[in-house]
């Protein structure tokens, strides 16, 4: 694509980037006006230089807004991300950001249980950010190798657990143990998560249980992520149980997990 | 500085460039980029009778140079249409079309004669879409019940009728000459061509409606085509769209027979590409010394 005076006004520069494990890329990127109006929860939809006819949309993992940065930290899946991770510091990054509708977030000194499930986990850092001592912050990961972030975590002051699923560090299994164990311990006012979509639903089912409201991050194959093309569906519930089929880049990607059609 | 300005069935357009249906919304997501004054035209949403929520997701597939999609006429009804978007809309200082769709003669003629006492410019009726199981391509894909088609919505409305073409089909001139002797003021080419891609690894079809429409600069070269040969069927004008991603695309489907152009996929990468696409065409007639757009119209020099 030409760059036009159009083009320009979707520029960032790349500002940092850094390989964080195998598979996963911690980018920050210069965009003072995305920043500026940036809320945690929104996600950043990115185009990748080359022949794509598709934007790529990552969640916002870090919002700084006396610099003027976004952060994104996204993982090798195809040939998108692979273009993606081959940016390095300086080079111009076509994004349309923010975009979306971010989590709903409490007054920081409520309790609250963030759960990030793999490549889920990014955009859970702001809102630890936000919350500090009162968040407990439940991480699942493959494999200790794979997971991200867990010192960015640390440092925000909440408590971190670690899942993994081959037992390599910390909990041996699904984040739904520690879960269950935080719930009983000392009940939260608001469950945030992100990740696969059977964590999410087994999230989502143990905080209707408990009548915790809970927020889940969803993902969907997305075209123009304005809510124009309409490609993004997920069912949600409206009115008296009308399913309506709702748009995850307008309407979400948070969604309240009761409205969700599981 | 060229002039942009074209005029068909009766209706002035201040340039050829028109968002498609189904890429734009109702126009309001497009409303916090730019003014929407500075289009030719909007094709709104395709719109039904009935709310319809559509395809279940995913919807969409990236292909070599386009997209597949299928979305299936995702809509919130003709009367919710015309409550809480066409006032809108006709208040952005552009041409709006009407995009809509129903599943027999009789819904579609229906949501023509709504649409008659509206102060809407143009009805696009949309017999091509490939993601609906009744109504669209079934109509589209056989000159007879196109025709029937267009008689019922003809006798519902005397605003300028545009029919928007399928090329999924074996001759597109049939189906054109068809709509255009039941009086059809103009027709619109192409909507989306079929197709299909499946995920090696879990053997599914990224779509999980398994088939989508294809769109994109892949499919520009069938526009031209298609449009080529429509404007040498009939006598009526031709809107002309599939893959236009720069001016100079544009000027080549004008040239080919269309007397507008319609912008859909490169709009779901860029919000700017409407914009773009005009400025684009204003300097390559300006440096080729052409004073009007309109000009360009079916002057192909064909062997
Ligand atoms: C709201 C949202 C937030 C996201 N946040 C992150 C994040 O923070 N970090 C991260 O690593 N990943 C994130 N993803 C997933 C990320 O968008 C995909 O991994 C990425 O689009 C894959 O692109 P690709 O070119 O590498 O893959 P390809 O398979 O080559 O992509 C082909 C097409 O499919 C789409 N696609 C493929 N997989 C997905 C998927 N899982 N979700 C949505 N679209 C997909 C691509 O966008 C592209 O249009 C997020 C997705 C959504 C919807
Ligand atoms: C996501 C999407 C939704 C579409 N929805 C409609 C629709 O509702 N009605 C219609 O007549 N055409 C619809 N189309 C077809 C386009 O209007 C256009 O005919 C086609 O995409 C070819 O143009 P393009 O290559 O510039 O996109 C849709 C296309 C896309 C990509
Ligand atoms: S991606 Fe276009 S509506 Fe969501």
């Amino acid at each position: 694509m030409t760059n036009d005076k159009y083009t320009e006004k979707l520029m960032g520069t790349v500002r940092s980037m850094r390989k964080l494990t195998d598979a996963a890329w911690d980018m920050v990127i210069d965009c003072p006006e995305a920043a500026k109006k940036a809320v945690p929860g929104q996600f950043a939809h990115l185009l990748p230089e080359g022949n794509y006819s598709l934007r790529r949309p990552i969640s916002i993992c870090g919002i700084n807004k006396e610099e003027g940065t976004l952060r994104i930290v996204f993982e090798v899946r195809g040939e998108g991300t692979k273009t993606l991770a081959s940016y390095q510091a300086g080079d111009r990054v076509n994004l349309l950001a923010p975009l979306g509708h971010g989590f709903t977030l409490l007054p920081s000194d409520r309790r609250v249980i963030l759960i990030g499930g793999g490549i889920g986990t990014p955009p859970m850092l702001p809102l630890a950010q936000y919350y500090g001592e009162n968040a407990v912050c439940i991480c699942g990961s493959r494999t200790e190798k794979a997971a991200v972030l867990q010192e960015d975590f640390a440092k925000t002051g909440c408590k971190t657990i670690l899942c993994t699923d081959d037992g390599s560090a910390g909990v041996h299994g699904l984040v739904t143990v520690p879960l269950a164990e935080e719930l009983q311990a000392n009940r939260p006012e608001m469950i945030y998560a992100c990740g696969p979509m059977p964590m999410l639903r087994s999230v989502a089912a143990m905080a209707k249980e408990q009548g915790i409201p809970c927020e889940v991050s969803l993902e969907e194959r997305m075209g123009c992520g304005v809510g124009a093309c309409l490609v993004c569906a997920c069912n949600v519930y409206i009115n008296d149980g009308e399913i309506h089929a709702a748009h995850v880049c307008k309407d979400g990607p948070v969604f309240d997990a009761e409205r969700v059609v599981w | 500085m060229a002039d942009l300005s074209v005029k068909i069935c009766g209706v002035e357009f201040k340039n050829p460039i028109i968002p498609a249906s189904g890429v734009f919304g109702y126009g309001r997501e497009y409303a916090q980029f730019y003014d929407l004054s500075r289009l030719g035209g909007i094709a709104a949403k395709g719109t039904t009778p009935k709310k319809q929520n559509g395809n279940p997701a995913p919807r969409i597939a990236e292909t070599p140079s386009g997209i597949l999609n299928s979305v299936g006429l995702q809509n919130p009804g003709m009367d919710a249409f015309l409550a809480d978007e066409l006032p809108w809309l006709l208040k952005q200082n552009t041409v709006i079309l009407a995009n809509f769709a129903g599943s027999s003669p009789e819904l579609c003629a229906e949501s023509a004669a709504k649409l008659d006492k509206t102060d809407v410019q143009m009805l696009e009726l949309n017999i091509s879409c490939p993601n609906v199981k009744n109504g669209g391509l079934a109509f589209g894909a056989d000159p007879k019940t196109a025709a029937g088609m267009v008689k019922a919505v003809r006798a519902a409305t005397t605003k300028p009728l545009v029919v928007k073409l399928s090329p999924n089909v074996t001759d597109i001139t049939e189906i054109a000459k068809a709509v255009e002797a039941e009086g059809a003021d103009a027709v619109s080419l192409i909507n989306t061509l079929l197709g299909m891609r499946i995920d090696l690894r879990t053997r599914r079809p990224i779509l999980r409606n398994n088939t989508g429409g294809l769109s994109g600069p892949a499919v520009f070269p069938v526009a031209v085509r298609m449009v080529w040969q429509v404007a040498n069927a009939v006598q009526i004008p031709v809107i002309g769209m599939g893959g236009v991603q720069s001016g100079k695309d544009a000027a080549e489907l004008m040239m080919a027979g269309a007397s507008a152009v319609q912008v859909g996929t490169a709009i779901v990468a860029d919000p700017y590409a409407p914009l773009r696409i005009i400025d684009e065409l204003n300097d390559w007639l300006d440096e080729n010394g052409i004073a009007t757009a309109a000009e360009l119209t079916k002057t192909v020099k064909a062997w």
